[in-house]
């Protein structure tokens, strides 16, 4: 299991290096740029708003519950929420939930490309298809990433505000200062930056795992799968090694 | 004119080709023959240079296809054209969308001449008001028709065809074949065929090449290819009812030549 992990690490290094090449034409390339943000990023941004919008609800009612002490300020509520959103949810677990949807659409899009010779289609034409097909893909989501971050925060954020706003359990005055309290903009910036890394992960290691798939729809499938677990593995993983770099 | 030159390739130590030599003329069109797994497909992914065989060499009007550099090998792709098994149009791209593709990657022309050409494409293998449709949008016909307009968009000086008639019916299949006989004629090109449908090589094999298990057993043409007393041939040839039918039929006209 070892060598085979290490094989496909060299695999995907190698992958790396056939992807991040001078596309064939600029303007092609960022055609197919925007198409990708839009396909990839803009179109997670109903998912990431209802996410968003719930979990940070459920964390601030979970707060109030499991706060109710004289010793503890009643503002923690908020600063909590805010604490949880911008250091974990909206970067390390909306990736995880990111890393299902636009992961799997990667990997079955490519592999299906790859068992239907669309791959060996532009490759024949003289065309670096690695080039073609996945930086696109990377390059998008990366770029446009950020956005769902900042967007997963501020709505997460909101959904608390709509429970102090809509029920008794905290008075939005209460809320609203515990958002701003002891507020640490580096914070903002932290969940940025992992969001970056993992919307590499999520892009490349798809894109690795369709690309290579061998056999018809039932690879793929397995293909879109893999994809999707391993890069919800490596997820973690860099999430605890960046944590310990920016944080500490 | 593609030469072949002791071609052998080897998967996971299994030898699948055997030393296979074998001329492909310039406007013509050329069929590689065979059974399923005698290894034509692989022996065609070696001549386009998706496979490399550990032996032997291609030659592409005398220039050495291993010997090439890569920016020559990427200027002979544009002399390529390729239409696959199952076209392998592109999922997300119009009927224009995928004639144009090759032209957007390498023309020089302007965008308006790209789309004359692409028109052009479209309309010389039969197909009208289909520009805007997607490949799940139509036929298996009208996909290999797309994907032959994309592949000769570029005025390709070689043309290769994996199995271009699988999966249509009979008419279909001897339109597919009478274009690619066509457009061979009317452009010069060296279309290479691969294919296990007899009809095809009674209607368009000028040049025949037979595969059998890695071995190639016989090169001939649609004329010659009932009087060959190649063994294998003739049970790849004669294996349906229809053949044998029409094998008697034949031999009773060569026995009847004799007596005259």
């Amino acid at each position: 299991m070892i060598v085979s992990s290490i094989a496909s690490f060299g695999r995907y290094c190698l992958f790396m290096g056939q992807v991040f090449r001078k596309p064939e034409k600029w303007k092609v390339f960022f055609q197919r740029l925007v198409l990708e943000i839009s396909k990839l990023g803009v179109d997670s941004i109903p998912l990431v708003i209802i996410i968003s919008l719930v979990i940070g609800a459920v964390i601030t009612i979970q707060m109030v519950i499991n706060t109710v002490s004289p010793l503890i300020p009643s503002y923690s509520t908020g600063l909590a929420t805010r604490e949880i959103l911008l250091l974990e949810f909206s970067s390390s677990i909306m990736s995880l939930i990111l890393a299902g949807k636009v992961g799997s659409n990667i990997a079955s899009e490519i592999g299906t490309m790859r068992v239907t010779e669309q791959i060996d289609a532009i490759d024949i034409m003289g065309i670096n298809s690695a080039n073609f097909i996945v930086l696109p893909k990377i390059v998008g989501f990366v770029l446009f990433v950020p956005v769902l971050c900042v967007l997963s925060m501020f709505m997460g954020l909101l959904g608390g505000w709509f429970i102090s706003e809509f029920t008794s359990m905290i008075s939005v005055e209460n809320y609203v200062f515990g958002i701003q309290s002891f507020f640490n903009e580096w914070y903002v910036w932290y969940g940025i930056i992992k969001t970056i890394v993992f919307a590499f992960i999520i892009s490349s290691v798809a894109s690795f795992f369709g690309y290579f798939v061998k056999g018809g729809s039932l690879e793929v499938g397995k293909a879109s799968t893999n994809a999707v677990v391993s890069s919800s593995i490596i997820i973690l993983l860099a999430d605890v090694l960046l944590t310990k770099m920016l944080l500490q | 004119m593609i030469e072949a030159k002791n071609i052998s390739k080897w998967f996971d130590g299994q030898r699948i080709l055997y030393d296979i030599s074998a001329t492909f003329d310039t406007g013509k069109t050329n069929l590689i023959i065979g059974q399923s797994g005698s290894g034509k497909t692989v022996f065609m992914k070696c001549l386009i240079g998706l496979l490399t065989p550990e032996e032997g060499s291609i030659l592409y009007d005398g220039r050495k296809f291993r010997e090439m550099s890569e920016q020559q090998k990427r200027a002979l792709r544009t002399e390529i054209g390729v239409l696959f098994q199952g076209s392998a149009l592109f999922d997300n791209e119009t009927v224009l969308g995928n004639v144009m593709f090759p032209l957007k990657m390498f023309s020089p022309m302007s965008h308006e001449e790209q789309l004359e050409r692409a028109h052009f494409c479209i309309k010389r293998v039969g197909l009208t008001n289909a520009d805007d449709k997607y490949p799940s949008e139509i036929s298996g016909g009208m996909q290999k028709r797309v994907a032959i307009a994309r592949a000769i968009a570029l005025n390709p000086k070689y043309l290769f065809c994996d199995e271009p008639n699988s999966g249509l019916d009979p008419r279909t299949s001897i339109l597919i074949d009478e274009l690619l006989s066509d457009i061979t004629h009317e452009y010069g090109i060296t279309t290479i065929i691969n294919t296990h449908d007899m009809n095809s090589v009674l209607g368009i094999g000028e040049k025949i090449v037979f595969i059998n298990k890695g071995h190639c057993d016989w090169i001939g043409t649609d004329k010659t290819i009932f009087k060959s007393k190649s063994q294998s041939l003739n049970d790849f040839v004669f294996a349906s009812k229809l053949f044998q039918e029409v094998k008697k039929f034949l031999e009773r006209e060569y026995e009847a030549e004799e007596d005259v």
